[in-house]
C-alpha cells in the first residue's frame, strides 16, 4: 500500500522521548497561570451565584460588576488563552520540535502576555475597569485596562509566529511529506486567531486607547462593536479547536484505537477556518444600525460550521465503534459499554462531548435570525456558554491536564488521582446540569444576564426568577467544589505525584489508510479563501456603517462608579 | 479523499436539514417581515430632544388611533424616561389594551442599554446615535417587567418599569 503511511522511526525520536526539561518549564509556566486563573475565576463565580440568590452581600464595598468583570476576563480570556498557547506549544514540540531560539521567543510571548494580564487585573481590582470582559463603548475603563489587553494579544501573536516557524522549518527538512496532523491543526488555529484578533487590535489601538487617554474626543460605538464581534465569534472557535485536536488525534490513542481519517480531520479544520470569522453579526442581531439583509447573510455563513461539526461527531463515534469492535466487543452497543470509562483521560472529555449536544443545539437557536430576539441578553445565553466553553472545552482541557502535567513534570498519573478526576468530572457535570439548566429556563422566562440581585419592584415575573437563581446558587456551589478538586489535582500532578514517565498520547493512522491529498497543505489558498469570505461578509455593511455614522460618543466613566 | 458510506448518509441528511432550516428562516425574514429590528435611523446622542419624538412632552404612551399606540422612551443610566403624568410625577407604569399595535421608539443619550419586555420578543439593543424601534401586537394579557438587559453600569439591575396588557 501507499508507502508514506508507514510510520518511519523519527530521525530524532522526538515522539518517543519525553519533552525536554527546558521546554517543559516553559509549557508549565502557561499552565500555572491557567490554573491560578481557574481558581480566582471560580471563586468569583461562586460569589456571583451567592449574590444573585439574594442571601449574600459582598463585603468591603466590592461591586458585583467588578467581580463579574474579573470572572469574564480571567476565565474567558486568560485561562483559555494561556492553556491553549501552552498546550499548542507542547503539541508542536512533540510533532515538529522547538529550537532554542524559538524557545526564547516563546518565553517572550509568555512574559508579554503575563505583563498584560497583570496590568489588566490590577485596573479591575482597583475598581477602575468594571466594564465586563466585552468593554462596550462608551463605557470607559482606565487606559491601563485596554493597554494590558493589547499586550496579551501581541503576546499571542509572538506565539503564533513561533508556531508557524516551527512548522515551516520542519517542512523544509521533510520535503514532500505531509505535516503532522496536530501541527497542521495548531497552525490552522493560530491563523484563525491572528486574522480574528486583528479586529480587536484595531479597536483597542486605534479607538479605545486614544479615546480613553483623551486624545480622541469621541468614539464610533457601532464600529467598535462590529470590530469586537468580528473577533468575538472566532474567539469561541479558538477555544474549541484545541479541544477538537484532542478529540480527533489524542482520544483515539487513549482508547487504544487509530485515527479515523487524517484527511477528513484536516478538511474539517479547514472548514472551521473558513466559517469562524465572517459571522460576527449573529451577536449583533438586535442592534439598530446594521442592515438586516447582511445580518441574514452572516447568519447563513454561521450555520456552515454545522458541516464540520457533523463530520467531527461522525468521526468520533466511528472511532469509538471501530476500536471497540476490533477489541472484539460485538453487538449493537457492546463497543460502547466497553469504552474505558474508568480512565479519566477519556471520561472527562467524553462528558464534555455530551455537553456539546445541548450546547450546540442552543447555539443554533441563538444564531437563528429571529429566535435570537427571544433569548438575546437573557441568562439563557449564559447557560449556553457554560455548557460549551465551561463544560465541553474546560472538561476536555482537564482531560488533557491529567496526562500533560505529569508528562511535563516527569511524574505519573496515579490510580488515586485518576479516581479523584472521575469524581471531579461527575461533580462538574452535576453542578453544571443544575446551574446551566436553571439559567436556560430562567432565560426563557425573560430573566436578564449580567445582572446583580434585583427584585425588579416585586413583579410576578421577578418572583418566578428568584427560584431559578436559587437553583443556580446550588449548582454553582457544586461547581466550585469541582474547581477546588481540580486545583488540588493540578498541584498534586505538578509537585507531588510519584516520579515516572507519563505517556504523551498521539494517535497514529491505520496502516492501510488512504494517503492524504497534498492539496490539503495549500496554505496560501486556505488563507485566500478565508480573507475572501471575510471581505464578502463585511465590506458592504462596514462601509454602510461608516457612511451612515451618527455623531460619536464621548467617554462615560461615572456609570461604572469612576469619575 | 474517502467518505464512508454512512458518513455520506449522515452528511446528506444533516446538510439537507440545515438547508431546510435556513429556507424557513429566510422565508420568515424576507416574506413575513420578521427581521430583527434594524432601521439605521440615526440621531445626535448629545441632543436627543432635537428629535420630535423625544421632546419631553412626547415621551411615554400616546394613542394615535383606535388600537394603535406609540411609546417613546429615553433610556439613560439608570432609568427609562416615559415622561410625566398630569401631576408632574415620572411615569413608571404603562397600560396597553390587549390586541393593540404598539410602536416602541427608544434612544439613549449616554451608554448602551437594553430594552426588553421580559418573556416577549420586544428585545432591542439601544445604542447611542441610533433610534431603536419595533412594532408589535400585544396579544397576551398580563403584567410584564420592562428591563434593561445590556450592562450599563453599577445601577443596571435597577433599571426597569412595568407594562400591563389588559383585557
Ligand atoms: C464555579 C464555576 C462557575 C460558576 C459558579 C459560574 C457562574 C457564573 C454566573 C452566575 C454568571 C452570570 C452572571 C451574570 O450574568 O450576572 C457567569 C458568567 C460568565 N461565566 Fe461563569 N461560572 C463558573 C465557571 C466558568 C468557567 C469555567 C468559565 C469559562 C471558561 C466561565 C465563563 C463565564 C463568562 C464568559 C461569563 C460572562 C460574563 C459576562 O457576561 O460578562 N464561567 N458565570
Ligand atoms: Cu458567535
Ligand atoms: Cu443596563
Amino acid at each position: 500500500m501507499a508507502l508514506h503511511n508507514v510510520v518511519l522511526p523519527n530521525e530524532d525520536s522526538r515522539q518517543l522521548l519525553p519533552i525536554p526539561k527546558k521546554e517543559a518549564k516553559l509549557y508549565m509556566s502557561f499552565m500555572y497561570v491557567a490554573f491560578i486563573s481557574l481558581f480566582i475565576g471560580g471563586l468569583m463565580g461562586l460569589l456571583q451565584v451567592l449574590v444573585r440568590s439574594g442571601n449574600f452581600t459582598l463585603p468591603f464595598g466590592i461591586g458585583y460588576y467588578q467581580i463579574l468583570t474579573v470572572h469574564g476576563v480571567i476565565l474567558a480570556l486568560v485561562l483559555t488563552t494561556f492553556f491553549i498557547i501552552g498546550f499548542q506549544f507542547a503539541l508542536m514540540s512533540k510533532t515538529v520540535g522547538m529550537s532554542d531560539k524559538q524557545r526564547n521567543l516563546s518565553w517572550l510571548a509568555f512574559w508579554i502576555m503575563t505583563i498584560g494580564t497583570i496590568m489588566t487585573a490590577i485596573t479591575i481590582l482597583l475598581g477602575k475597569a468594571s466594564v465586563l470582559y466585552t468593554f462596550y463603548a462608551p463605557l470607559k475603563a482606565h487606559p491601563a485596562f485596554y493597554i494590558g489587553l493589547a499586550f496579551v494579544i501581541v503576546g499571542t501573536w509572538v506565539a503564533a509566529f513561533v508556531n508557524w516557524r516551527q512548522l515551516y522549518l520542519w517542512k523544509k527538512k521533510h520535503p514532500g511529506e505531509k505535516s503532522p496532523l496536530l501541527a497542521f491543526m495548531v497552525t490552522i488555529n493560530m491563523i484563525m486567531w491572528f486574522i480574528a484578533s486583528l479586529g480587536i487590535a484595531v479597536a483597542v489601538l486605534v479607538q479605545f486607547i486614544p479615546w480613553s487617554l483623551g486624545y480622541a474626543e469621541t468614539i464610533n460605538v457601532l464600529v467598535s462593536r462590529t470590530l469586537f464581534w468580528y473577533f468575538g465569534h472566532p474567539l469561541v472557535y479558538f477555544w474549541l479547536l484545541p479541544a477538537y485536536m484532542a478529540w480527533y488525534a489524542i482520544i483515539p490513542k487513549i482508547i487504544g484505537g487509530k485515527l479515523f481519517s487524517d484527511s477528513l480531520a484536516r478538511l474539517s479544520f479547514v472548514l472551521f477556518l473558513f466559517f469562524s470569522i465572517p459571522v460576527g453579526f449573529h451577536h449583533q442581531l438586535t442592534e439598530p444600525g446594521i442592515d438586516p439583509t447582511w445580518k441574514f447573510i452572516q447568519v447563513v455563513l454561521t450555520f456552515m460550521v454545522i458541516i464540520p461539526s457533523l463530520m467531527t461527531a461522525f468521526s468520533l463515534f466511528a472511532t469509538f465503534e471501530i476500536t471497540g469492535r476490533r477489541k472484539g466487543y460485538g453487538g449493537l452497543f457492546g463497543w460502547f459499554k466497553h469504552l474505558p470509562w474508568k480512565d479519566v483521560r477519556f471520561f472527562a472529555p467524553f462528558v464534555g462531548m455530551l455537553a456539546f449536544i445541548p450546547g450546540g443545539a442552543g447555539g443554533i437557536i441563538n444564531a437563528s435570525h429571529q429566535m435570537n430576539t427571544l433569548v438575546h441578553n437573557t441568562i439563557w445565553v449564559t447557560g449556553h456558554f457554560h455548557l460549551t466553553v465551561a463544560t465541553t472545552v474546560i472538561l476536555t482541557f482537564f482531560g488533557i491536564t491529567y496526562w500533560l502535567i505529569p508528562h511535563l513534570t516527569g511524574r505519573k498519573l496515579t490510580k488515586s488521582v485518576n479516581r479523584l478526576g472521575i469524581i471531579q468530572t461527575i461533580v462538574w457535570g452535576i453542578g453544571m446540569l443544575i446551574m446551566s439548566g436553571a439559567m436556560h429556563i430562567q432565560g426563557l422566562l425573560g430573566g436578564p444576564r449580567r445582572s446583580d440581585y434585583s427584585e425588579y419592584g416585586g413583579t410576578e415575573q421577578a418572583v418566578t426568577w428568584g427560584a431559578y437563581q436559587m437553583a443556580q446558587a446550588i449548582g454553582g456551589t457544586i461547581l466550585f467544589v469541582g474547581i477546588i478538586l481540580m486545583v488540588y489535582i493540578f498541584i498534586k500532578l505538578a509537585f507531588f505525584s510519584p516520579k515516572g514517565d507519563e505517556e504523551f498520547p498521539i494517535a497514529e493512522e491505520e496502516e492501510n489508510a488512504e494517503p492524504t491529498p497534498m492539496w490539503m497543505e495549500n496554505w496560501k489558498l486556505w488563507v485566500a479563501i478565508t480573507i475572501a469570505l471575510i471581505l464578502f461578509a463585511y465590506t458592504i455593511p462596514f462601509v454602510d456603517i461608516i457612511q451612515n455614522s451618527p455623531p460619536g460618543s464621548v467617554p462615560f466613566d461615572w456609570p461604572i462608579g469612576n469619575s | 479523499m474517502h467518505f464512508h458510506k454512512f458518513e455520506k448518509i449522515w452528511l446528506t441528511f444533516g446538510i439537507g436539514a440545515l438547508v431546510l432550516f435556513l429556507v424557513i428562516l429566510g422565508y420568515g425574514a424576507f416574506y413575513l417581515g420578521t427581521h430583527p429590528q434594524s432601521h439605521g435611523l440615526t440621531i445626535d446622542p448629545q441632543n436627543v430632544e432635537a428629535h420630535e419624538a423625544f421632546k419631553p412632552e412626547n415621551l411615554g404612551l400616546t394613542k394615535v388611533d383606535e388600537d394603535r399606540y406609540i411609546v417613546n422612551v429615553v433610556a439613560s443610566a439608570f432609568n427609562y424616561d416615559f415622561g410625566v403624568d398630569k401631576e408632574g410625577n415620572a411615569v413608571k407604569h404603562i397600560e396597553i389594551p390587549k390586541g393593540a399595535t404598539v410602536l416602541f421608539q427608544v434612544v439613549t443619550p449616554d451608554v448602551i442599554h437594553g430594552f426588553n419586555i421580559a418573556g416577549t420578543n420586544v428585545n432591542m439593543m439601544v445604542e447611542p446615535g441610533y433610534i431603536s424601534s419595533m412594532e408589535v401586537e400585544m396579544n397576551q394579557p398580563g403584567e410584564y417587567t420592562l428591563l434593561c438587559n445590556e450592562y450599563c453600569g453599577i445601577g443596571h439591575h435597577m433599571m426597569y418599569t412595568t407594562v400591563e396588557v389588559y383585557e
